[in-house]
């Protein structure tokens, strides 16, 4: 086994420690937005169904990055908006329409997927293949996080209002709608984009976890925006030269090392963690 | 049916940017207000008028539509038919003249912002989404904590105050908006009597300064002495007027009719 130096002058280890950072940064960022907002099983839903999307895209257009984008940003919008127009249409509330749905979306999915002789690439969609890179896709990866952090930035203090109490902000003239179509836009590109280093069952941990980690340690909501984008990338880097000497999967160890600091701060949190609510209550 | 009484007011400032002389043109008419939930019509034909120094107690059970029409007058639910005026003019959206205060039961209180970040938030709509948040605007949260008595406590998060403080921080937050009006839902709820005296005072500055005061209200033992009008609704309304001529036994029994649920809290 080459030692670690040997590896990362490999062009393939520096695409990948590099994907790590921004993938990471990026979905950390949106992180605040998604725990703000308590949506994390939303997102969850909406990863999943990334996949028939991709798995239609591919037969229609061939498989590229592009197509491959495409495809998962349309089967997002269809499942998130379909099964707000199943609950309205009949007796069900959204959360069922979307459990229904989404699943029957993977399922075909994964059919597609399978007849289509993808099996690797299924592989890969289903938990990330950070190691496969090509620059094409650092590129892409790269351009989202720019846009995400872009957008999130500029729209930070009517967004804010938004999520502290959507009626205030509409009292306060925010533009609630097109705010909510904007953010929900960029937490699916960056989903997009985490689908490379952890795959789509694992992207949810990316894109809750290190916002979840800094709510239990500021009362900051700007903080939670940069600190979960650091908390993002410093725990995809650490994964990353973790799992190669030991010889994990990268995407398995980025969502453990996140949860492991999850579990750090949910403990040790100084003001809100295990131990200082007890003292809270003696 | 106007009955709106001129009143004397010996404080000078009014409004922030008013005068008391000024309340009358800053008059708020809602005429023939109809909202409908799809099927289910919320409010039926709401008309009264009130202005700038005067409070009005919304009185009417659960599901009378209360919560409704604060909405509507906030701008945040349109209505069906008739007409909402403010100083004159249609209102068909939200303005930072109007601030709504939403009930307690509303607030995610584990959100994490500081009283000083709640009160800054009403300056939202003089900066819009980029401008820089000036001295002035420094100024006017200041003085916003300040008259709500929350300067010691502008570093806390929102969930370690009291239930009074975190009914201050609120209106705060409305004064730091520079509003005229100011609609609030239940704002006595959950609060203890020394909090529920001490709102009941500010309520009596905040109007004395100019304001309007809107509130909805469930406990029928304290509408006399804190509010100025009552406006008593069950979808449809019932009555409205200076608290002694609206607010009597014959016209509770009209709201209250066939509900329990009367003074409860």
């Amino acid at each position: 086994m080459p030692t670690i130096t040997d590896f990362l002058a490999e062009p393939i280890a520096k695409r990948a420690l590099l994907a790590c950072l921004m993938i990471g940064f990026a979905n950390g960022f949106v992180s605040a937005f998604v725990v703000l907002r308590k949506s994390a099983l939303k997102i969850g839903t909406i990863s999943h169904s990334l996949l028939p999307g991709l798995a239609v895209a591919v037969l229609i257009a061939g498989l590229s990055q592009w197509s491959a984008l495409v495809g998962a940003i349309f089967a997002a919008l269809i499942v998130g908006l379909g099964s707000i127009f199943l609950s309205r249409t009949s007796r069900l509330d959204q959360d069922t329409a979307m459990g229904v749905l989404y699943t029957t979306a993977f399922a075909a999915g994964l059919l597609i997927l399978k007849n289509l002789d993808l099996r690797q690439k299924l592989d890969e969609w289903l938990f990330g293949s950070i190691i496969g890179m090509a620059d094409s896709d650092l590129w892409i990866a790269f351009g989202i996080s720019a846009v995400a952090v872009v957008t999130l930035t500029t729209l930070q203090r009517p967004l804010l209002i938004y999520l502290f109490e959507p009626n205030i902000a509409a009292s306060l003239g925010v533009p609630v709608r097109l705010l909510n179509y904007a953010v929900f836009a960029v937490t699916i590109l960056v989903l997009v984009s985490s689908l490379q280093a952890v795959g789509c069952i694992l992207s949810v941990g990316l894109l809750v976890a290190p916002a979840a980690t800094i709510y239990l340690l500021t009362n900051n909501a700007r903080t939670l925006f940069w600190g979960g984008g650091l908390l993002g990338a410093a725990g995809s880097v650490i994964a990353f030269f973790l799992s190669y000497p030991l010889g994990w999967s990268v995407s398995a160890t980025i969502i453990v090392v996140l949860g492991v600091f999850f579990l750090l701060a949910y403990i040790f949190s100084p003001k809100y963690g295990l131990f200082s609510r007890r003292r809270g209550v003696a | 049916m106007s009955s709106v009484a001129a009143h004397d007011h010996t404080k000078e400032h009014v409004c922030w940017g008013g005068g008391c002389e000024h309340t009358q043109h800053h008059r708020l008419e809602v005429v023939d207000l109809t909202v409908q939930y799809q099927e289910v019509k919320a409010l039926e034909k709401i008309n009264f008028a009130t202005e700038c120094g005067r409070s009005m107690a919304l009185i009417g059970p659960n599901g009378a539509g209360k919560s409704t029409l604060l909405k509507s007058l906030a701008g945040l639910i349109r209505g069906d038919t008739g007409r909402i005026l403010w100083r004159g003019q249609p209102l068909t959206r939200s303005s930072h003249e109007i601030a709504y205060l939403p009930q307690r039961g509303d607030i995610d209180w584990d959100f994490p912002i500081t009283v000083r970040g709640l009160v800054e938030m009403g300056r939202y709509p003089n900066l819009g989404w980029w401008r820089q948040y000036s001295r002035h605007d420094a100024d006017i949260v200041e003085r916003a904590l300040t008259s709500m008595e929350l300067r010691d406590l502008q570093d806390r998060q929102i969930s370690a105050l009291s239930g009074g403080q975190q009914q201050r921080a609120f209106i705060a937050r409305a004064l730091a908006q520079e509003a005229h009006v100011l609609l609030l839902d239940e704002p006595f709820t959950g609060l203890d009597k020394p909090a529920q005296e001490n709102l009941s005072r500010l309520f009596r500055e905040l109007t004395a300064e100019g304001r309007l005061l809107i509130a909805s209200h469930h406990d029928l033992q304290t509408v006399t002495g804190n509010f100025d009008d009552a406006l008593l609704i069950r979808r449809h309304q019932i009555a409205f007027g200076p608290v002694a001529e609206a607010f009597i036994p014959a016209n509770i029994a009209i709201a209250y009719e066939h509900n329990e649920q009367r003074t409860e809290n």
